[in-house]
């Protein structure tokens, strides 16, 4: 990497109010994973280099610093501007290996091959997962999955869109490690939604 | 109370960041309440930091609360079900102090509950979040006194010994002789201690509408319960799980089916039996219920509310 980048969208972008926007971004997340299939809007509080979104971007400036291990997908890492701006904004080092990360930030949902690829965390330490941040389009226009589990009143329905291949058996098969496990965080333009580890998927009738 | 927080020793307080902590304190505390939420139940361990205050006195609340809170909240905070001792008053101007937030003693007006020991017995609501002071998270610590065991135990779902504990109550005493701290299963995976609550309060955790977070600040471990999630206090199917009953209504409401403290009256072995949530005996005091110590006149109320405030 040369030192320099030729624009100032490395430096600039960041939360203008550190304090309060991680605030109401962190709690509309934490509504978000404590009741899985809600929507919760977010602020618009940052502006990263593209194609990081501003959802995405505010998520992680919330939750990493330079105790958490941040892993970007090959759209994040086309160019540096991404990792820069992570890594100027929140201090978290940038990690290749997608177990070693806290957290994953994920532009291009639909090329991710695995989630079992993520550190799933130990039987004795659950909560030593990666936590995915998927950048989605939508949140109600893609297939619809229904949802039950812990937050859940009876059910719950989520459509995103893009979401990794063969997403029902991979989730099927995460809710079957449980306590282990990835968390993901599904951030659409303008809003969150949530689906930890402990949401079922009902099969659809065929 | 709450004008406490506009007064101008908030501009002085400038030192401070907001609700004390400081911004990576709230981003690892955050990051844990999030892994609690995703496996409800498992006690996820955080760097707890100092407070300034002892422990024991709500440090892990505190510093929930002062992960979560925004300048819109309204706190509530109960010790034993009461808002106006000591530990309650310290929390609450606190938040009032180092947030500027608003404080309620309402349970319908607040957005964050701060607790020791109590779940309000008003029906919490959807957007509200109980926040619970954690002395000793680690249900099977009295069973098992090293961590690593207590953590195997967890991580191979076994605990036999538990329901152990809970048989040898009964071949003592012919029922199960714990009333508090009484353990649950959270959605059918993790042993939990709701923290020292009676167990009148266990089935209000089963599909609460509001979020529930413990923290435990010296034993720095958080977790947690989402709304609509399964908390089954452990039973056997020839003693099943039975919450507290009170033979006489509260003396100063006349509420029955709330969990009652027993008030000393004098040395000649008078007593009398209160609601231990003193907003819910308020305000069905305010809607004209009358206890038997009570009696007719309005006023009576706040002598009998001094008298019972002095035998604190």
């Amino acid at each position: 990497m040369t030192a320099i980048p030729q624009t100032n969208a490395v430096y600039e972008g960041g939360f203008s109010d550190p304090v309060g926007a991680s605030q109401v971004v962190f709690r509309a997340l934490m509504d978000a994973m404590a009741r899985p299939g809600t929507i919760q809007v977010l602020p618009d509080v940052t502006a990263p280099p593209a194609p990081l979104s501003a959802s995405a971007s505010a998520l992680i400036a919330t939750l990493a610093d330079a105790d958490t291990p941040v892993w970007l997908d090959a759209a994040l890492t086309k160019s540096s501007a991404i990792r820069d701006w992570i890594v100027f904004h929140t201090g978290a080092p940038v990690v290749s290996n997608p177990s070693d990360a806290a957290f994953a930030l994920v532009a291009a949902p639909q090329n991710l091959s695995a989630l079992n690829g993520f550190s799933l965390g130990t039987q004795e330490f659950p909560d030593r997962s990666t936590t995915i941040i998927l950048q989605v389009s939508t949140l109600s226009d893609g297939a619809q999955l229904t949802l039950e589990g812990p937050g859940i009143k009876d059910q719950a329905q989520l459509a995103p869109d893009p979401l990794p291949q063969h997403f029902e058996n991979q989730w099927r098969a995460n809710r079957a490690a449980f306590p282990r496990g990835v968390d993901l965080i599904l951030a659409a333009p303008g809003c969150v939604a949530a689906l930890p580890r402990s949401t079922r998927l009902v099969r659809r009738e065929a | 109370m709450n004008a406490l927080a506009q007064d101008e020793g908030s501009q002085n307080l400038a030192t401070y960041n907001f609700a004390y902590l400081d911004e990576q304190t709230k981003r690892m505390i955050r990051r844990a309440i999030l892994k609690g939420i995703a496996v409800p139940g498992y006690q996820v361990p955080f760097a707890s930091r100092e407070m300034p205050m002892p422990y024991g006195w709500g440090t892990g609340g505190v510093q929930v609360t002062a992960a979560i809170i925004g300048p819109d909240d309204v706190l509530k905070v109960i010790d034993q079900g009461a808002d106006d001792t000591t530990n309650a008053v310290s929390i609450r101007a606190f938040f009032a102090k180092t947030a500027g937030v608003a404080t309620t003693t309402a349970t319908p007006d607040a957005t964050i509950i701060q607790t020791r020991h109590r779940i309000p017995e008003t029906p919490l609501t959807q957007g509200q979040v109980l926040v619970y002071q954690v002395p000793i998270p680690e249900p099977l610590r009295f069973l098992e006194p090293r961590e690593t065991e207590t953590r195997k135990m967890h991580a191979l779902e076994e605990y036999g010994l538990m329901h152990v504990k809970l048989y040898e109550d009964i071949a003592r005493n012919g029922h199960i002789a714990t009333t508090y701290a009484y353990p649950v299963k959270v959605e059918g995976r993790y042993v939990m201690d709701p923290s020292p609550t009676p167990k009148f309060d266990n089935p209000k955790m089963h599909q609460s509408e509001a979020l529930q977070l413990f923290g435990a600040g010296r034993e720095k471990r958080i977790y947690a319960i989402p709304p609509h999630t399964e908390v089954v206090s452990l039973d056997f199917e020839d003693h099943p799980f039975e919450i507290q009953h009170f033979d006489q209504p509260c003396a100063m409401c006349g509420a029955v089916e709330v969990y009652l403290d027993e008030v000393v009256l004098d040395d000649k072995g008078g007593r009398m039996f209160v609601c231990s949530d003193t907003h819910h005996c308020e305000s069905r005091q305010a809607d004209g219920h009358r206890g038997a110590l009570l009696g007719e006149s309005p006023g009576a109320g706040d002598d009998a509310g001094a008298e019972k405030e002095a035998i604190r």
